[in-house]
């Protein structure tokens, strides 16, 4: 590397010598900065350390061709952070030694807490209560605004709704689909195995439609849509709240409940059960030709079973799922999106908290639909 | 000696649009450079060039006499590491505590201990006037004032000799404005640092600034003293330094500048 000064700059050297009245003295030598000691620091260190050790020895700094910060406490340092008694120093560089003089010993406060793990506990309760309290002043404030809407309604964000069904529903037809009709060629796969031993095989259309249409359909859409869509909304909101676009709404007194949180709750709702009739209609594609290939059921007769095993009422279900899942997502991701703090790591988190709760309010909203309508849509009639 | 940086035949084009045409600069050591301009006339894409973010159109960019253009990975990682730079907002990691940010540079060097470390940090933060209690902070909780200055910590860590400082007292006070000119003026004198910087502020300009660059028409119109700059007849000067805004901040700054009885 070129140096910027003309004059050859030497490496760093500590030499040891007795002078004429018996003294030991140590002389350094050469460059003593950042760029000569980046690759020796350590060698010399415990050399330094070494001679420091008799506190006796001359100590003879004058020689210093370069010296920096970096390498003036690295000698302090093995002196003990203290001056030398018999110190010959350059005039130039008496400077650095004198900002270490100064420097007061401090040491990073690291308070020890024997009451932690009770603290933690009580932490992670509160903060679950105000996730909730949270969720639920959303709910009001987000009815409050609407009010104003119902008065006018063509003022209403149409535009962003029907943007937002756009992106949360047309551009999921792709992915929705093929982990739909993955998930049905491998249902349908596992469940042939079983049944052929039991010489049962055209209940596989009974265990598919019933598995897919009114369980696997629904969660398997909601979970691939809290992760694409509500990871999104999250990272969206909580990036305008970073660059205060959120407070320029409210200058503005535009409600951003009514222009951003409204549209893609309503869109979530709207798009949702849409999605879940496509995913569960491509996993019994899936399904059916899977149950073709291992069982010798027909494609055609497939689906003309279907009517007879699946009452219609569990299409319906799995569309009013649909809409409370969906909403469920929005509602979760916009929540976390607003609290997100103006800094990237709390994105970050935001947007990892977002999705996993979607998905575990997702499914526990899934087991309170079984509970509630645990007599409709199951017994064959 | 060595010139510090070297810009030579540098263009710099967006598709028809032409920022710079035909530019040289040279910057010496121990020398301070401001770089003034009006709003769109490439300050900011200049100095962004001479760190290598950005690439030129044509023409070579050379630091401590090395091209960073055209040079090995390791050698412009050399480079790097023998200058620091402060962003306009700081840019403080944060996820990391002030601590932490300040020590980064250091502990990538894999050359220190902990303990070296701890020190080096503190040591900075005196230097920058910053109270060591607030080392566990994160940059999320400290003022604009606190951030810049814990950023000029950070870029001052690895005893750079050359320092790039973009916009350095926008956003302070008139007071903390002032008070970072002479934290930064007394850290030019003690380490001996070559200073290049982007300013709109006359105040800062006038007070730091040994040579100024002016940048208009797609190239330098001037670059020397403020009294060389004062001298050209060009709108943008005029307007800039002559203006009712320049001439409080040049007489207040006691400047003893000949206007070319101008007034």
């Amino acid at each position: 590397m070129q140096q910027v000064s003309a004059p050859a700059v030497s490496d760093p050297e500590v030499r040891q010598t007795r002078t004429a009245d018996g003294a030991q003295t140590v002389a350094l030598t050469g460059a003593w900065d950042i760029r000569a000691l980046e690759s020796r620091a350590r060698g010399l260190q415990s050399q330094l350390v070494q001679l420091a050790s008799d506190p006796g020895m001359h100590w003879d700094l004058s020689r210093i061709q370069r010296l920096d910060h970096i390498g003036a406490l690295l000698i302090w340092q093995a002196w003990g952070k203290r001056r030398p008694v018999q110190l010959a120093l350059a005039q130039a560089h008496a400077a650095f030694f004198s900002h270490l003089d100064s420097a007061a010993p401090a040491a990073l406060p690291t308070p020890f807490d024997a009451l932690r793990p009770v603290r933690a506990l009580g932490e992670a309760i509160m903060l679950t209560t105000e996730h909730l309290l949270g969720v639920s002043q959303l709910i009001g404030q987000i009815l409050i605004d609407s009010i104003g809407l119902l008065r006018h309604p063509l003022r209403g964000p149409w535009r962003e709704i029907s943007a937002s069904v756009f992106r949360v529903g047309t551009q999921a037809l792709g992915i929705t689909a093929l982990v739909g009709f993955l998930i049905g060629v491998v249902l349908s796969y596992l469940s042939a195995e079983q049944l052929k031993a039991f010489g049962a095989n055209i209940f596989i259309i009974n265990l598919l439609g019933m598995g897919i249409i009114r369980e696997l359909g629904p969660v398997i859409a909601a979970v691939l849509v809290a992760g694409r869509s509500g990871s999104a909304i999250t990272a969206q909101l909580g990036v305008m709240r970073v660059t205060e676009e959120l407070d320029a709404l409210s200058v503005m007194g535009i409600p951003h409940t009514v222009r951003l949180i409204l549209p893609k709750i309503v869109a979530l709702a709207i798009a949702m059960p849409l999605l879940i009739l496509w995913t569960s209609g491509i996993a019994l594609i899936g399904g059916a030709i899977a149950a073709n290939t291992q069982l010798g059921i027909s494609v055609n007769s497939f689906f003309s079973g279907l009517p007879a095993a699946v009452p219609t009422v569990n299409i319906w279900l799995a569309m009013g799922k649909g809409v409370v899942f969906g909403a469920l997502i929005a509602l979760v991701a916009c929540h976390f999106g607003l609290r997100v703090q103006p800094n990237t790591e709390s994105l970050g988190i935001g947007t990892t908290n977002s999705v996993v709760s979607s998905i575990t309010a997702v499914i526990v909203a899934d087991a309170v639909f079984a509970v509630i309508f645990s007599d409709v849509g199951i017994s064959l009639s | 000696m060595t010139p510090v940086i070297e810009v030579a035949g540098l263009w710099t084009q967006f598709g028809d649009h032409i920022v710079h045409r035909d530019l040289n600069l040279t910057v010496m050591p121990g020398e301070v450079v401001s770089l003034v301009g009006g709003s769109g006339s490439g300050k900011t894409t200049l100095m962004r060039q001479i760190l290598g973010l950005e690439q030129p159109t044509r023409g070579t960019v050379k630091v401590f006499g090395i091209p960073l253009q055209g040079s090995s990975a390791q050698l412009v990682q050399k480079i790097r590491r023998r200058w620091g730079v402060l962003f306009q907002e700081g840019a403080l990691y944060s996820a990391l505590s002030v601590f932490d940010n300040i020590a980064l540079p250091l502990r990538e060097l894999h050359a220190f201990d902990e303990d070296f470390v701890h020190d080096m940090v503190m040591l900075k933060l005196d230097m920058v006037d910053i109270e060591r209690r607030h080392a566990a902070k994160m940059p999320a909780d400290l003022s604009g004032g606190m951030i810049k200055r814990i950023a000029l910590a950070r870029a001052l860590v690895l005893e750079p000799e050359l320092v790039f400082l973009d916009e350095p007292t926008a956003g302070l006070d008139p007071d903390r404005s002032e008070s970072f000119v002479k934290l930064i003026q007394s850290l030019h004198q003690a380490l001996n640092l070559t200073v290049v910087m982007v300013t709109h502020d006359l105040d800062t300009l006038v007070s730091l600034s040994d040579k100024i660059a002016v940048l208009a028409e797609q190239k330098l119109i001037v670059y020397g003293t403020l009294k060389e700059a004062i001298a050209v007849e060009h709108p943008f000067i005029l307007n800039f330094f002559l203006g009712e805004r320049g001439l409080r901040a040049l007489s207040a700054a006691g400047a003893s500048v000949k206007l070319n009885g101008r007034n």
